[in-house]
């Protein structure tokens, strides 16, 4: 009488076991062939979203070769609260270094981390700025989402010495915004630390793109 | 058949549905009706995801043993939504972008799995992707009707950024409402989409009182809903 129970029971954990297995393996495969299918779509829009994004902040007559080609590990990336490892991107016009793409996070908005873009040409001029994720307050601080507003256009143009890098309220020349300076006054100050990070680190920087390039002729030929 | 059709479509689309009524899935709903693009995308996913899953729970109803039935639910559904994801990844770059979060919520929404315990795993396949179906479209009406009264309170315009989900053209589908709109932002941020989905819970309850109220007479058969009846009269 046990022995069929428990016979029994160990022919229900089997059922049960294999019942599971299979559908899992099922479920596995089904997963397989459609990651498989999508990999190489999904691969291209990752590439064109970026590429996009690197083209918002670095106008096309600034550069001849995809920017997405020249990619370089950023020296000293904690200057720039980035992570170690960070890519920043060249722009090249007939062979010649012509600007840069810097990430940059700012740590000092309202909510949260601001991730931005800032576009440099080789005199130490912005090329243009892009918000490219945040958590700033609807309505308020998100004005500095190019979605909202063009208030970044704002800093195309700028250097180093052509501004006072403040907001108005801070004696600066730049705008903030109705019920929100924290934000603006975050980003104001992150696109200076990047000009101030470019002129420090400009011939790093053009040292580690040329072994880059170094490197790439060498795999062509 | 046309009885049994014309209750599934009334339990999803009204009688049960699934938020204003079982008041499942609230996480991404609530999170994600601040205009009604986000609201649709979020509609159409789960919508889909919705009915692959009751098909697959029913056809595979006779050679599941009852015992290991929840996990294998699980599976499925997991298994769906990541290959929702991946497509989406591939076909709507842009949306995927904005929904992203909360594609994988849809896992945890147990509107979901509620359906296949409580209908799939006990119907015909046609019937099941009606089931998935209606329950699917109940929940969308309520996720878009909520994203339009958010949007509209919040930014003062609708179908804005539609071209995420259907292509450029797209674009000229929005209208603005309220011209020289300053915004309101309590519509847009977490407390409005409670406010506003208490709003339209009454205003279901409201109806649905008319509606005895008009035909006292005639009995309301509601045992069949009455473990999910979470709002409203619970009988």
């Amino acid at each position: 009488m046990t022995e069929n129970t428990e016979s029994g029971l160990w022919q229900n954990i089997r059922n049960n076991a294999l019942n599971l297995g299979l559908i899992a393996i099922l479920a596995a495969a089904a997963l397989a062939a459609v990651y498989v299918a999508t990999k190489p779509s999904i691969i291209a829009n990752q590439r064109a979203a970026q590429l996009a994004a690197l083209t918002q902040v670095m106008p096309t007559e600034y550069f001849d070769e995809e920017l997405l080609k020249h990619p370089i590990t950023l020296p000293a990336p904690e200057q720039l609260n980035l992570e170690p490892a960070t890519i920043a991107y060249a722009a090249m016009l007939k062979g010649q270094l012509n600007g840069w793409v810097l990430p940059v996070i700012s740590l000092d908005g309202y909510s949260g981390r601001i991730h931005m873009l800032v576009g440099i040409d080789i005199h130490g001029q912005v090329t243009g700025v892009r918000i490219t994720s945040h958590k700033e307050t609807p309505g308020l601080g998100d004005k500095v989402d190019y979605q909202k507003s063009t208030w970044v256009d704002g800093f195309i143009g700028s250097s180093l010495s052509s501004h006072r890098w403040a907001v108005k309220k801070d004696q600066g020349d730049f705008d903030q915004f109705t019920g929100a300076t924290i934000t603006p006054r975050a980003v104001v100050q992150a696109v200076q630390s990047s000009l101030i990070y470019y002129k420090q680190y400009q011939d790093e920087l053009l040292a580690a793109l040329n072994t880059n390039v170094n490197i790439a002729s060498a795999e062509d030929e | 058949m046309q009885v049994e059709t014309r209750h599934i479509l009334h339990q999803g689309l009204w009688q049960s549905n699934p938020a204003l009524v079982q008041l499942l899935g609230l996480c991404p709903l609530l999170a994600v009706t601040n205009s009604v693009a986000n609201a649709l995308g979020l509609a159409i996913v789960t919508t889909l995801v919705l009915v692959a899953s009751n098909a697959l729970v029913s056809l595979t109803r006779n050679k599941v043993n009852k015992d290991v039935r929840l996990p294998t639910f699980v599976m499925i559904i997991a298994a769906l939504v990541t290959v929702a994801e991946l497509l989406m990844q591939a076909l709507t770059y842009e949306l995927y972008q904005i929904l992203g979060i909360f594609i994988p919520l849809i896992v945890t929404n147990c509107a979901i799995l509620g359906r296949a315990e409580a209908y799939a795993c006990k119907n015909s396949l046609a019937l099941s992707i009606l089931d998935g179906l209606a329950m699917g479209v109940g929940f969308s009406l309520v996720l878009v009707l909520l994203g339009a009264m958010r949007e509209v309170l919040g930014q003062g315009t609708l179908f804005t950024d539609m071209h995420l989900l259907f292509g450029e053209s797209a674009r000229l589908w929005e209208l603005t409402i309220i011209d020289d709109y300053r915004g309101f932002l309590f519509a847009i941020l977490p407390p409005g989409a409670f406010i506003g989905m208490g709003l339209l819970i009454a205003m279901k309850n409201v109806i649905d009182q008319r509606q005895a109220m008009s035909q006292l007479s005639l009995d309301e058969p509601s045992s069949k809903s009455r473990r999910v009846r979470v709002t409203g009269i619970i009988t």
